[in-house]
């Protein structure tokens, strides 16, 4: 077998030196104050029995299957329960301890169903593996159901999609409880009940599904025995063996073991060595993979002349010449430059590569862009001319050193919910939040945790913000005057800049709504509470002045010498799981590999000597671009790897006029999806599951990802891109993904020291990794940054031109829920359609009120650009005058409104502020399904 | 916003940003940026609408235009 189980070591590990000795059963060992005698024990490799105790969560001392006996200790403590001391001498087994143990396990086995044989935990349930250990041979007082009074006929709950709870088999460990508490931050379940009657309830006479639970698994996971299990585990059996792996959903890049029995998929489990998530995962992760085995899958390549025409099924071969010669032939009658193509996020960094190869090797020119263009592009954008480095500076677990955290336009417990558990750990251990954010998200206010600010600004307004907390900082004397001194340049200037009246709190207030006392509070506490961290997330980017505000962010960590230690820094929360790969691995029109851009003579030089053919110099088309030059005429095919640009992108008429425009489209995805609509050649691509290759997360951790199974389309998709570059004459071969990388590692600095053999060895790497860091950097800008200086930029606040108006009086932004992932293409082909079967409008009450739009209405929402329909929602969420909706649903299409406003520096399209109006359809009076 | 080509709308954003500046500086900012960012045919077309003298370019871009030229 195979099976990969992680040591557990009872208790969570104890920061700093091991310093304390003990011995335990004659052998001395050392480890860190703090440390459980539990723990100890098993560093020197003396497992000690226990149920109630997991080393992700804190001891909690309740089956008292751990005793232990210590020298000048009365009585037999709980080694869980139970820190170490100098000099201890402790007996983990002998007779005395063996009979309490087995006493406790009569007690246990009693009320326990005894089908053992038949369970669906066979081989994986910990008080079998307990009942063996401690050598129970009886059970005095009966067992299963000839006990006296019991719980065998507790009813099962299965009304969560993907896993059961079979309270018969409960033990009251409590284990699922603390999970909840501890690692997953929900608190959704309690032990109701004392002694013999308590049980394990999901809030008030309520079932999985309809009480407060997120479905992150992480109470199965820590359950021992088989109460809580994966309804996948029940039906398909135990996993033999055990694949690592990386999510393939959210930049937060979990590790995962896909565990499996034979070839099949059977559950996903969180790795607890995985740097991302130690042990952690969110609902799509651990199980929404439904989508990979879907029917709707195209696995076989399908072309046809005009998008009038039906599809037709033909061989590799046939596709990839009909692609190349196409491709070809318009360059011939268009030029060089009148083909281009989109690389995703979603797809591996090997598989990026190849593509921006393909477009500037053989295409021969930059046209090559990513859909990190309507995402994080002004993060590459701001932090570049900032800091020198177009990445976040920290590592997630830095958030465990932070003393303030300002999280901006970001959602994380909705868009980024692992981080989000890490980061509301911090806060119940009593870090201050400050929150700035049109829209009263979920952490504002929850479990243990209240937000000291939330700034509900207008949409729109960042820059102002942002401004006028550097207007405090600066004219309140709170600037870190040696940081600045010794790490930063262009200073002066920017100060007396950010000093003029215009960018006080007071000159503000009005523009942004949030009141002088609250901006110049915040600020305050962002200076002076200690290590402050920023987190945000597309709130900041997706508006037209998003680089400004990366910019004005990066200097207000810099004014505060918030930069370059554990606990501080400037976060971008990405979207797409490679979202940083993508855009490192040369995505962007005018940067090759890297971030360095096409005019560099000496970076062209390495690639056209090892490409062996020239690059042009001057930056290529971007999405936006490519788009208006397609319905201008001089842009006539397009490549499209692993994105759905008609559902996607902003201003969905000008899109389709764009895509209709194109004499070649290509796109290369799981599904006929919206885009594939306009599209000539469909190229069936991998899901995750089949890939090899790496992405790259949030905080620059490079993470493999393994293929479970071979390519179900026969053909890994970095292979066909090589094979349309050699019909288009260009030779392009790699052996394997590794080769791919070893070429990144070969002509990207910061990725020299990368390779798969060290990623296999080091479990994952963050970049930049060279002979300086051959380890990797999880903290950037320590020292140094990487421009030499942090430069100050000066950040101008210009109002968006997308402003309400009599006919278009509210202003619609955007975002993500927990359950559906983006344009939905895989959570809607799972049961996770069971959290968010349509996307709503959120709507104010006074709005909706002066609308006669109730809870449950259809609306139809328009904007300049287009109109649509959809389903109200009440809410006091947002300020009145804004409205909310998600986008994971085609047929509501929210981008059918957006505009094509976009950021000035990059074009990263303005998602978040369009002018609408709501107008009641139809009085339903429908009550709200499924959009918790 | 409709009506002038995205390149004029485009160079016009860019030129906001930088209001605050000399209009001879701004024009230098705004040349710069445009020439690592743009795309050639974009930038073609922005330097003809400035020679057009076409009124719907900011006057920091239409100078920027002509520092590109
Ligand atoms: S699945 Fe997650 S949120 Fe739901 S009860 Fe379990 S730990 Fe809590
Ligand atoms: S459900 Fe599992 S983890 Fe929770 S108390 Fe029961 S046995 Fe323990
Ligand atoms: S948090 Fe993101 S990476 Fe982690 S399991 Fe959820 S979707 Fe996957
Ligand atoms: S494991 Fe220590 S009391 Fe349960």
């Amino acid at each position: 077998m195979s099976l990969l189980k992680e040591p557990d070591f009872g208790t969570p590990a104890r920061p700093g030196d091991a310093t304390t000795e003990l011995t335990i059963d004659g052998v001395a060992v050392k480890v860190p104050p703090g440390t459980s005698v539990m723990r100890a024990a098993k560093e020197a490799g003396i497992d000690v029995p226990k149920l109630c105790a997991t080393d992700n969560l804190e001891a909690f001392g309740s089956c008292r299957l751990c005793v232990v006996e210590i020298d000048g200790v009365k009585g037999t403590p709980a080694s869980c329960t139970t820190p170490v001391r100098d000099g201890m001498n402790v007996r983990t087994q002998n007779e005395r301890l063996g009979k309490l143990r087995r006493g406790v396990m009569e007690l246990y086995i009693s009320d326990h169903p005894l089908d053992c044989l038949t369970c669906s935990a066979n081989g994986d349930c910990e008080l079998q593996d307990m009942a063996g250990v401690t050598g129970l041979r009886e059970v005095r007082y009966g067992s299963g159901v000839d006990a006296g009074a019991n719980h065998m006929d507790a009813p099962t709950d299965s009304s969560n999609p993907y896993f059961d709870f079979e309270a018969s088999k409960c033990i009251a460990c409590s284990r699922c409880v603390r999970a909840c508490d501890e690692v997953q931050g929900t608190l959704a379940l309690t032990i109701e009940g004392r002694g013999f009657d308590s049980k394990v309830a999901a809030g008030a006479g309520v079932s999985f599904f309809e009480s407060d639970c997120v479905s992150c698994g992480a109470c199965v996971q820590a359950c021992p025995t088989a109460t809580l299990q994966e309804k996948s585990v029940v039906e398909l059996g135990m996993p033999t063996r055990t694949v690592l792996t990386t999510c393939a959903y959210c930049g937060v890049g979990c590790s995962f073991k896909a565990e499996l029995r034979g070839d099949e998929l059977v559950r996903m489990v969180p790795y607890k060595n995985g740097g991302a998530n130690e042990g952690h995962s969110c609902v799509k992760g651990r199980f929404a993979l439904g989508y990979a085995s879907h029917p709707d899958r195209v696995l076989e390549p399908m072309v046809r002349d005009t998008i009038a025409d039906e599809w037709r099924t033909v061989s590799w071969d046939e596709a990839i010449s009909f692609t190349a010669r196409r491709l070809r032939e318009i360059q011939a009658a268009h030029g060089q430059g009148s083909i281009g193509a989109i690389t995703s996020s979603r797809t591996t960094n090997e598989e990026v590569y190849t593509v921006q190869k393909m477009v500037r090797a053989v295409f021969g020119n930059n046209n090559v862009d990513t859909c990190a263009r309507v995402c994080h592009s002004p993060t590459g954008y701001g932090l570049k001319q900032t800091f020198g480095e177009s990445a976040g500076t920290q590592d997630f677990k830095s958030v465990e050193d932070a003393d303030v955290i300002l999280v901006i336009g970001a959602n994380p417990t909705d868009g980024h919910p692992v981080f989000a558990s890490r980061m509301k750990q911090r806060l119940r251990q009593g870090a201050q939040l400050i929150v700035a954010d049109p829209r009263r998200i979920d952490l504002v206010r929850s479990p243990h945790i209240e937000a000291r600010h939330h700034l509900q600004l207008a949409p729109g307004t960042n820059v102002a913000i942002i401004n006028a907390f550097a207007h405090v900082v600066v004219t309140e004397g709170l600037v870190d005057r040696e940081f600045v001194e010794s790490r930063c340049e262009d200073f002066d200037a920017w100060e007396s800049f950010i000093a003029q009246p215009e960018h006080s709190p007071e000159a503000v207030a009005d523009i942004t709504g949030v009141p002088a006392s609250e901006i110049r509070a915040a600020a305050r506490l962002y200076a002076t509470g200690g290590n402050a961290a920023i987190y945000y997330g597309l709130g900041v980017t997706e508006h037209s002045q998003g680089s400004t505000m990366v910019m004005g962010m990066a200097n207000l960590a810099m004014a505060t010498g918030n930069i370059g230690r554990r606990g501080v820094g400037v976060n971008p929360l990405r979207g797409q799981n490679n979202v940083q790969g993508s855009c490192d691995m040369g995505s962007f029109p005018h940067e090759l590999p890297g971030y360095r851009h096409v005019s560099n003579d000496d970076v062209r030089d390495i690639y056209e000597k090892l490409w062996g053919t020239p690059i042009l110099n001057e930056p290529g088309l971007r999405i936006p671009n490519m788009f208006d030059a397609a319905i201008d005429g001089s842009f006539k095919a397009l490549f499209v790897q692993g994105e759905d640009i008609a559902q996607s992108d902003p201003n969905t008429q000008h899109v389709f006029a764009a895509l209709g425009a194109l004499e070649l489209l290509v796109v290369q995805d799981l599904f006929v999806n919206e885009t594939a609509k306009f599209a000539h050649v469909l190229l069936p691509g991998t899901s995750f599951l089949e890939k090899d290759g790496t992405f790259t997360n949030a905080e620059r951790r490079i993470n493999r990802v393994r293929p479970i199974m071979a390519p179900r389309t026969g053909k890994q998709e970095w292979e066909i891109i090589c094979e349309i570059a050699q019909a288009m004459g260009y030779p392009m071969h790699y052996d394997s993904a590794a080769q791919i990388m070893d070429e990144i590692a070969m002509t990207t600095p910061t990725f020299a020291g990368v390779s798969f053999g060290k990623l296999d060895e080091l479990g994952s790497i963050q970049w930049p990794c060279n002979v300086e860091h051959p380890e990797g950097t999880p903290i950037m800008h320590s020292d140094k940054f990487t421009r030499g200086k942090g430069r100050f930029m000066e950040t101008v606040y210009v109002p968006t031109s997308e402003r309400s108006t009599r006919k278009f009086p509210l202003i619609l932004t955007t975002g993500r829920i927990l359950s559906q992932y983006n344009v939905g293409a895989q959570t809607r082909r799972t049961a996770n359609v069971a959290w968010h079967p349509e996307d709503m409008l959120e709507i104010h009450p006074h709005d909706a009120e002066v609308r006669g739009v109730s809870d449950g209405d259809m609306v139809a929402l328009s904007s300049r650009v287009g109109r649509t329909e959809l389903r109200a929602k009440i809410s006091d969420r947002m300020p009145v005058g804004v409205c909310y909706t998600t986008f994971h649903h085609p047929v509501s299409g929210a981008n059918v409104v957006t505009t094509d406003s976009s950021d000035w520096a990059t074009n990263c399209p303005e998602y978040k502020v369009t002018a609408v109006q709501v107008d009641l359809i139809v009085a339903t009076s429908v009550v709200a399904v499924g959009n918790r | 916003m409709s009506g002038v080509p995205s390149y004029v709308r485009l160079a016009n954003e860019i030129a906001a940003q930088f209001a605050h500046r000399s209009p001879a500086d701004a024009a230098v900012a705004i040349a710069n940026h445009v020439k690592t960012t743009w795309d050639p045919r974009m930038k073609r077309a922005l330097i003809a609408y400035a020679e057009s003298g076409a009124t719907d370019l900011s006057p920091a871009a239409a100078l920027a235009a002509r520092h590109l030229a």
